[in-house]
């Protein structure tokens, strides 16, 4: 309202609403609640995170739950239907070249310099880790706010900022396999013929296969995560024969279809996810999630902000992620077996015995507990992998989207129908 | 005179409009994405015939054979299954009262969702499953049998549970329309029960059964969700390689190979329509 038009009769009704509070006058308006609508995976929507953050800063999270498919196909068709997202960072490769997601400033992320080395730089604990496929430090900058390609180098415009991470192996069953496993050929070894499965998610499952090829001595990729179309029908191939022998019992594609696949004894050594290992566990079932002397293949996820998105919104989406890197909800998903973006802060919230099983690998001073209360583990046991640095600074390649994205998918279906 | 078309024109007109912007408008975008090519991340609409030329392939054809043995399979088990429970229900039980508590003990299995019936079967059927357990107690077999599980056996055994019910309603149906005078003739002129089946019962049921062979052949032509769980997804079916095309924002392979699949059905809804006159005999 310009200055120039006021008359007395609005000066009064203003002078009115604020102190009365009539609705319509700025004052009031920024009380008004706002809801972020949230888009990501039901695994990462955890209700105890939104609550909590309602409780400390009066915004609202609505969950939108739908696949990491589904994720990255909202982002490139509808950016307009979410205004925070969690995606994974392979996803980007197919996400910033739409345009669709913004550079998160990070002079507005109050922690942003205290975010793990392995994103900003591909290190843990000083050392380098592996970064085949589209490991996060390659897409982690955008030169500018709106850019539509990466920066090789760190600028003041991050993609994403991490949410939780984590490195993936084999799970097996060490009751019914009684005997050490120690490498990814083992998944295509005839003596579990019948009792092996792989997850049926072209891009993550043919990872999975490149890991086998490598432990066997048949090949060793330049780049397990961009495959050339000779080395895409060499894994697709090596996957073909082992189906036709009767090896797989199963492909899963959803986490829970893994959990019934481990219980049940219809599979003893599978490609699988931490919390589906902790679930056949909280059944009192031996699960152990393997570490495997090639490594692991790690993933990461993390938060963007849509372009559109802007005024109280926007304010709102920096107020959750600085709030989520500020440790308690860093506290909450290492807990759970995830890996926080900013350790320090998580660690000021987390008691100094979960800590050390956690994050240091040490053997348990107390029962572990999950935030929901289930038992983890008991006193006197030690986290499969060990600590932090031995995990991550395992890692051999990230999951990935392939130049030769198309191709891999047309060959994977040929996996399925032979 | 011709306000009569008028108003025959407006009380279509709803559904019409709902099939136009619900059913029409998808189908044409579907069609018309699938001669567009695509990137990762964008949809060029620019024409090409490249999605139809990737579909002609090894692995199209095998997974449309595939599906057709499942569709025949399933059409000729929930055929014979159909007709003989909605036989006996019509036929066999006198009373109406009797005849509506069978009817409804045969939709039983539709209480619950489609993903709780089809993962049910795990338990059962697995490794250490109730069936497994019981014939290895019983000195049937010394070692578990795995073909019971995730395999063509149990993706059959899935489908003609599910839909055994969309036989037995349609042809149930028919029968109860059939005059019982004609089955009194026919055993009067000498027929056997078979002969009277064979020659009087099916032929005037044909309309039920063909209604009941739509309802099966669509819905196991399309289906990916049972092939996948049952099969342990190493069956492959035409819905779950659009469905994994989808997800990876392929969409003109997925609508073009969801063109030719419409296309498939379509031809065998068209060869059983010429088989019986479903507007004259409803």
């Amino acid at each position: 309202m310009p200055m120039t038009t006021l008359n007395r009769r609005q000066i009064l009704r203003a002078a009115g609403a604020a102190t009365a509070g009539i609705a319509g006058f700025p004052a009031v308006h920024a009380q008004e609640k706002v809801t972020l609508r949230y888009l990501g995976t039901a695994v990462n929507q955890d209700k105890k995170i939104a609550e909590k953050f309602e409780a400390d800063t009066g915004i609202k999270i609505q969950y939108v739950a739908v696949t990491t498919d589904d994720v990255t196909k909202r982002a490139v068709t509808a950016p307009s239907s979410f205004d925070l997202i969690d995606t994974e960072y392979f996803s980007l490769k197919k996400i910033i070249p739409t345009g669709n997601l913004l550079g998160i400033d990070t002079k507005r992320i109050k922690n942003a310099d205290k975010i793990t080395t392995l994103f900003t730089k591909g290190e843990v604990a000083g050392k380098k880790v592996g970064d085949q496929g589209t490991a996060p430090k390659k897409v982690m900058y955008l030169p500018k706010v709106d850019a539509k390609t990466f920066s090789a180098e760190p600028t003041g415009f991050m993609t994403l900022i991490p949410t939780v991470y984590n490195a993936d192996t084999l799970g097996i069953r060490p009751d019914l396999i009684k005997r050490p496993i120690e490498s990814w050929k083992e998944l295509l070894n005839p003596e579990f013929k019948g009792k092996a499965a792989i997850l049926n998610i072209p891009s993550i499952g043919i990872m999975d296969a490149a890991m086998v090829v490598e432990a066997t001595g048949q090949y060793k990729y330049p780049d397990k995560g961009n495959m050339t179309r000779k080395e895409i029908d060499l894994t697709i191939k090596t996957l073909i024969e082992a189906k036709k022998a009767g090896q797989f019992r199963s492909l899963w594609k959803d986490f829970n279809e893994s959990v019934n696949l481990m219980a049940s004894g219809e599979v003893v050594i599978q490609s699988m996810w931490s919390p589906a290992v902790t679930a056949v566990r909280t059944k009192g079932i031996a699960c152990t999630y393997q570490p495997l002397k090639e490594g692991y293949r790690a993933w990461a996820a993390g938060f963007g902000i849509p372009k559109g998105l802007s005024g109280k919104k926007a304010d709102a989406a920096y107020e959750f992620i600085n709030w989520f890197l500020d440790g308690w909800a860093g506290a909450y998903l290492n807990r759970q077996g995830y890996y926080s973006a900013v350790l320090e802060t998580a660690k000021a919230k987390m008691e100094a015995y979960e800590w050390a099983y956690w994050m240091e690998g040490k053997a348990a001073e107390k029962d572990i507990k999950s935030p929901n209360g289930d038992l983890l583990a008991k006193a006197g046991e030690k986290r499969d992998g060990g600590s932090y640095e031995q995990r991550m600074g395992g890692i051999a390649c990230w999951n990935a989207v392939m130049d030769e994205n198309a191709y891999m998918v047309q060959k994977w279906n040929e996996f399925v129908a032979a | 005179m011709s306000a009569r078309p008028l108003a025959a024109w407006l009380q279509a007109a709803p559904l019409a409009a709902v099939f136009a912007v619900f059913f029409v408008v998808p189908l044409a975008l579907v069609v018309m994405v699938s001669f567009w090519q695509a990137t990762d991340y964008e949809l060029i609409p620019a024409f090409t015939l490249q999605a139809y030329a990737d579909l002609a392939s090894d692995v199209t054809l095998r997974t449309y054979l595939s599906t057709l043995k499942f569709c025949l399979i399933v059409w000729a088990l929930t055929l014979a299954i159909g007709f003989t429970v909605a036989y006996f229900v019509a036929f066999h039980v006198r009373s109406l009262l009797w005849q509506t508590v069978l009817f409804v003990l045969c939709t039983v299995p539709f209480w619950t969702s489609n993903v709780i019936r089809m993962i049910s079967w795990i338990p059962l059927l697995g490794r250490n499953g109730l069936v497994n357990d019981t014939l290895l107690a019983m000195g049937v077999v010394e070692q578990p049998v795995e073909w019971l599980l995730f395999s063509d056996f149990s993706v059959v055994l899935a489908f003609v549970h599910l839909y055994t019910m969309f036989m037995i309603v349609p042809i149930f149906n028919s029968m109860m329309r059939i005059d019982r005078r004609l089955l009194e003739a026919a055993r009067d002129g000498g027929a056997t029960p078979w002969q009277a089946v064979r020659h009087v019962v099916m032929p005037l049921c044909k309309t039920g059964i063909v209604i009941g062979s739509i309802f099966v052949i669509a819905l196991v032509m399309g289906d990916f969700v049972t092939v996948g769980v049952m099969g342990g997804q190493q069956i492959a079916s035409v819905g779950k390689i659009i469905q994994t095309q989808a997800n990876v924002l392929q969409f003109p392979a997925a609508a073009a190979n969801a063109v030719v699949l419409l296309a498939v059905v379509l031809v065998m809804i068209a060869a059983l329509m010429r088989l019986v006159d479903l507007r004259r005999e409803l």
